[in-house]
């Protein structure tokens, strides 16, 4: 492999800069260094011929790193401008709901898969090239980089000092005594101070150059965690509904476990709370304040094929509220949300002419008991039920098996009519097919809650954690740190200060300043060019 | 209690207002013939103003202790609740730049922005709304302050990047850059001129209500509370319109409950600022830019491009902090998920990856000064669209109604 031999006699790696060990910049120049890697031989800098060498040298680009970050950017905020699939209302249809709401852009949207834009292909792939630039950029810098600030000596070449963002020259009687008096002065601000020869160099906050690094790599785990939860097993995210009083088998679990909705109760915000009555009001009525179900679990030790009976054995038993979630083996069942269902109806038996009654029915719409045997030769059967009714044109029909708008068909029996007269009830409808003697009275509606829980499963959920909080390290140590360095030394009589910083050089020159405020050494400049301008201006 | 917590927060505002008056009092005040006696003279004023406003941060806090008390819960769950936060945490956010840099022309231009978004605070209602059990968490003002805290310190990157704008843009003639920066002055008055709208409204109990009909052909009603120059669509009035009923109707794609009354609004903030725009050029007779530049002839550019980029470095981690990592761990607490990709999310996302863009951007050469300074321009829009357009437009599990 080629080298950079520097007059130092330090060999440095092929296309580097600036010497690792000296700071000898091998150009021939009178510009400020750049100091950001140190002059240090970054691979994608120095290699551009094989295809591995572009595919390294794209992805290392901090240009094609912000191009990412604005597609990923553009992409989330188009997300925005309808809402996503899964916050619609859950039983309208995506193919028909995004035409019939928003019209022709409503059925591009749906057309370009944006209704799912999160799950979508081209989404994934950019954050993987995300991913990828992260890796790639880091990887590109931080090795030389390390390299270059482990290696670095105290003593360096003059023009490294001298072509440094802050730097003076004094001529002073005695320079020995000048700098050890900075030295001292810089200690006392944290600085650690190394000497060589009578040379200074001091330092302080190098471990904030690596924040950046600290904080990709977070980033990165987390983006690999984010897509774990493609492979089968990680995650599981699913929603049951359970009636009070009854169990299901709980999704996810390949039917091993069962849960048991035994009593689901909500609460209400008082309307009449003085504190709550203003807003209570505005939004015209209730609002729930908690809501819970307290279920049972139960394990199926009999077979698990779909269908099959179950045989359960109690497992425990708890509480799910909101923000309060149940957990068992590694699933947590979460209180998501709840409805209502009618339950059961009430239906009384009557004749049309005297009024006369001949006893209550009671139907459970869950198993509409068919024969309803009220005595002294009166009868009620059902002979048919639409948990949701309506009306088509060749008949009564059901929209879904949900009990939404019961309807039910009657036949009544009476000594008149041992044949039974038909006659059908649904709420708000009552048909009645021929001349009828009898009919049936609705009395009353009994609901029954149900409540909605998710049931999630994440085993990436400890590498999230974990990824977040590098993130959070690598942010802290990357922001609020600035890494800081002083060069004091002696050239020809002279004393040189020489200062470099990663960022906060206004905060930086005034503690130089501090430094040397015993000392009649002259303070340093900043020789950027627009900031000279700046400060000429002012 | 609760109108002991709004008169702090009344006092609040007035202190910030003096303070502004003294700050600014002391960055003219500088025709002095005797140099000595003025430079003393405008380092009392400095100090004085400081103080000031400092008070009035502490009663602020003992506005938002107060409220605490009385609402039962940490009161940042609303529109008014969480934008008068907002506003407090632009007044420490341009504490900390003070503490770093010993410069109060942050100050003097972060109190007016704060008072701005404190008034239009007020346009919201103001009674205590019970909480939905999913909101009954303790993450959840944890995330809400957090979130409150880094934009209040983004913000301040926006104020060094305005200054810096109205310092360095040559205003001798009308350019691309001038006229910008009016649009921006014009934003921020329209903010304005919209509460004062709201507020006399508001004080002659102004209602007008009209009826329409939403997609599923139902009747709704809909009440004004401002003279409707944009009506529902396909509307009428009800009862007596007393003169005035509304100039046009909204166009009839818009048919979300209350979205021809939010336009309605808009309008009206659209041409409050507009007058307002136009009363302070005619008393001006110049640009606001180039009326505010000869107040910043002592600014360093290079210092207020530092401040800038300083405060979007220390506003950064925490702003994601609060609105990615708390946000989802309240989220997983109280959704059963860390991220759902809501609209205020996806928000929250955005905002982040921009100023991870900005902070990306300044690596590269020649993105420092006036192009960082327009970034953080827009980097505030960005964050004024989260907290207020996602709020009030696109309904999400965290709209506060
Ligand atoms: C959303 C994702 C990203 C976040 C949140 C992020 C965050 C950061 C932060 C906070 C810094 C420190 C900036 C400063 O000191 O002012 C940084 C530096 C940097 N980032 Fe990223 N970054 C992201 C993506 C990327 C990507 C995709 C690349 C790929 C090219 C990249 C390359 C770099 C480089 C080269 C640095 C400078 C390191 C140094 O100063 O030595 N970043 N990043």
């Amino acid at each position: 492999m080629k080298i950079v031999q520097c007059e130092c006699g330090h060999n440095n790696p092929y296309g580097t800069q600036v010497c690792e060990i000296c700071g000898n910049p091998f150009d021939e120049n009178e510009q400020l260094l750049n100091m950001r890697y140190e002059g240090a031989a970054r691979r994608s800098q120095t290699y551009n011929t094989t295809i591995v060498d572009k595919i390294w040298n794209f992805f290392s680009s901090v240009k094609v790193g912000i191009w990412l970050i604005v597609l990923v950017l553009l992409g989330s905020v188009l997300g925005t401008v309808l809402p996503q699939q899964q916050y619609i209302l859950s039983n309208a249809p995506p193919e028909t709901f995004y035409e019939e709401q928003y019209g022709w852009f409503g059925w591009l949207y749906y057309t370009l898969g944006f209704h799912e834009l999160f799950k979508s292909w081209w989404f994934l792939l950019l954050l993987a090239l995300l991913g990828l630039s992260l890796i790639v950029a880091s990887l590109d810098r931080i090795i030389p980089l390390y390299r270059s600030l482990k290696k670095q000596r105290v003593t360096r070449n003059t023009s490294f000092l001298k072509r440094q963002r802050l730097f003076s020259a004094s001529e002073v009687e005695h320079p020995e005594e000048s700098i050890q008096s900075v030295k001292k002065q810089l200690e006392q601000k944290r600085y650690k101070v190394k000497e060589e020869n009578g040379n200074v160099l001091a330092e302080k906050n190098r471990f904030s150059r690596w924040g950046p690094y600290v904080n990709h790599t977070g980033l990165v785990i987390v983006l690999f965690a984010a897509m774990l939860r493609f492979i089968p097993g990680m995650y599981v995210n699913e929603t049951v509904s359970i009636r009070e009083g009854e169990y299901m088998a709980i999704p996810g679990t390949n039917y091993e476990y069962y849960l048991e909705n035994e009593e689901f109760s909500i609460e209400y915000y008082d309307p009449t709370d003085e504190k709550y009555e203003a807003a209570l009001e505005r939004i015209n009525g209730l609002q729930a304040k908690t809501y819970q179900t307290d279920a049972n679990l139960y394990r199926n030790i009999g077979s698990t094929i779909p269908g099959a009976q179950p045989e359960l054995e109690f497992v425990k038993s708890g509480k799910i509220i909101v923000n309060e979630p149940f957990t068992f083996d590694s699933i947590s069942l979460y209180q998501t949300g709840y409805g209502t269902e009618f339950y059961k109806m009430m239906f009384q038996l009557a004749n049309k002419e005297t009024g006369e009654q001949f006893g209550t029915v009671e139907v459970n719409l869950d198993n509409p008991q068919e024969v309803h045997d009220l005595g002294n030769g009166y009868k009620v059967k059902v002979l048919d039920y639409f948990p949701d009714f309506e009306m088509k044109e060749d008949g009564p029909a059901t929209k879904s098996k949900f009990p939404n708008n019961p309807g039910i068909a009657f036949s009544m029996i009476s000594p008149e009519h041992p044949e039974g007269e038909i006659s059908f009830v649904a709420i708000r409808t009552n048909v009645e097919l021929g001349d009828n003697d009898y009919k049936m009275e609705f009395i009353s509606m009994l609901n029954r809650d149900v409540t909605q829980l998710t049931v999630k499963k994440d085993h990436t959920l400890w590498l999230i954690a974990l990824g977040g909080f590098i993130f959070m390290i690598g942010l802290t140590q990357g922001m609020y740190w600035n890494h800081r360095r002083v060069w004091l030394q002696q050239v020809d009589g002279e004393v040189w200060i020489a200062a470099h910083t990663n960022r906060g050089w206004d905060g930086f020159q005034q503690e130089i300043t501090q430094c040397i405020q015993d000392t009649k050494l002259s303070e340093p400049v900043d020789q950027d060019v627009t900031v000279k301008k700046s400060k000429e201006s002012e | 209690m609760l109108q002991l917590s709004s008169n702090l927060l009344g006092v609040a505002f007035f202190c910030y207002l003096f303070a502004t008056i003294m700050l600014f009092v002391a960055s003219v005040n500088k025709r002095k013939q005797n140099k000595e006696e003025e430079s003393t003279k405008k380092g009392m004023a400095v100090k004085w103003g400081i103080v000031i406003a400092f008070i009035g941060l502490i009663f602020q806090i003992a506005y938002f202790t107060t409220r605490w008390i009385a609402v039962g819960h940490p009161p940042v769950s609303n529109m008014f609740e969480y934008l008068t936060f907002f506003g407090m945490m632009i007044v420490v956010g341009s504490f900390v730049i003070y503490f770093i840099y010993r410069n109060t022309l942050v100050a003097l231009f972060s109190l007016p922005i704060s008072m701005v978004i404190i008034a239009y605070a007020s346009v919201f209602p103001t009674d205590i709304k019970p909480l939905v059990p999913g909101l009954q968490n303790y993450w959840l003002p944890i995330h809400v302050s957090t979130v409150a805290l880094g934009q209040g310190l983004l913000t301040i990157s926006f104020i060094a990047g305005l200054i810096y704008l109205l310092a360095v843009t040559n205003q001798s003639k009308s350019s691309k850059q001038t006229r910008m920066i009016e649009v921006v002055m014009y934003g921020i008055l329209s903010i304005v001129a919209f509460a004062v709208i709201v507020l006399s409204f508001e004080i002659v109990k102004y209602e007008q209500t009209f009826t329409w009909q939403n997609e599923q052909e139902q009747s709704l009603e809909l009440t004004y509370s401002m003279p409707a120059i944009i009506a529902p669509n396909d509307s009428q009035v009800v009862g007596d319109a007393g003169g005035f009923t509304s100039l046009v109707e909204a166009p009839a794609w818009m048919k979300g409950v209350n979205a021809a009354r939010k336009l309605n609004s808009f309008v009206w903030a659209m041409l409050g600022g507009l007058v307002l725009y136009g009363m302070i050029r005619f008393i001006l007779r110049k640009r606001i830019g180039a009326a505010i530049q000869p107040l910043l002839k002592n600014v360093r550019p290079t210092l207020l491009d530092e401040i800038g980029y300083r405060s979007v470095a220390i506003g950064f981690p925490i702003f994601v902090l609060g609105g990615l990592v708390f946000a989802m761990i309240y989220a997983l607490d109280a959704w059963s998920r860390l991220w759902g990709w809501d609209p205020k999310e996806i928000g929250a996302l955005v905002t982040a990856l921009f100023y991870a863009a900005y902070l990306h951007l300044r690596i590269s050469r020649g993105w420092q000064g006036n192009r960082s300074a327009w970034l953080a321009v827009i980097g505030f829009i960005i964050i004024m669209l989260n907290t207020v357009f996602v709020n009030l437009v696109i309904a999400g599990l965290h709209s506060y109604a």
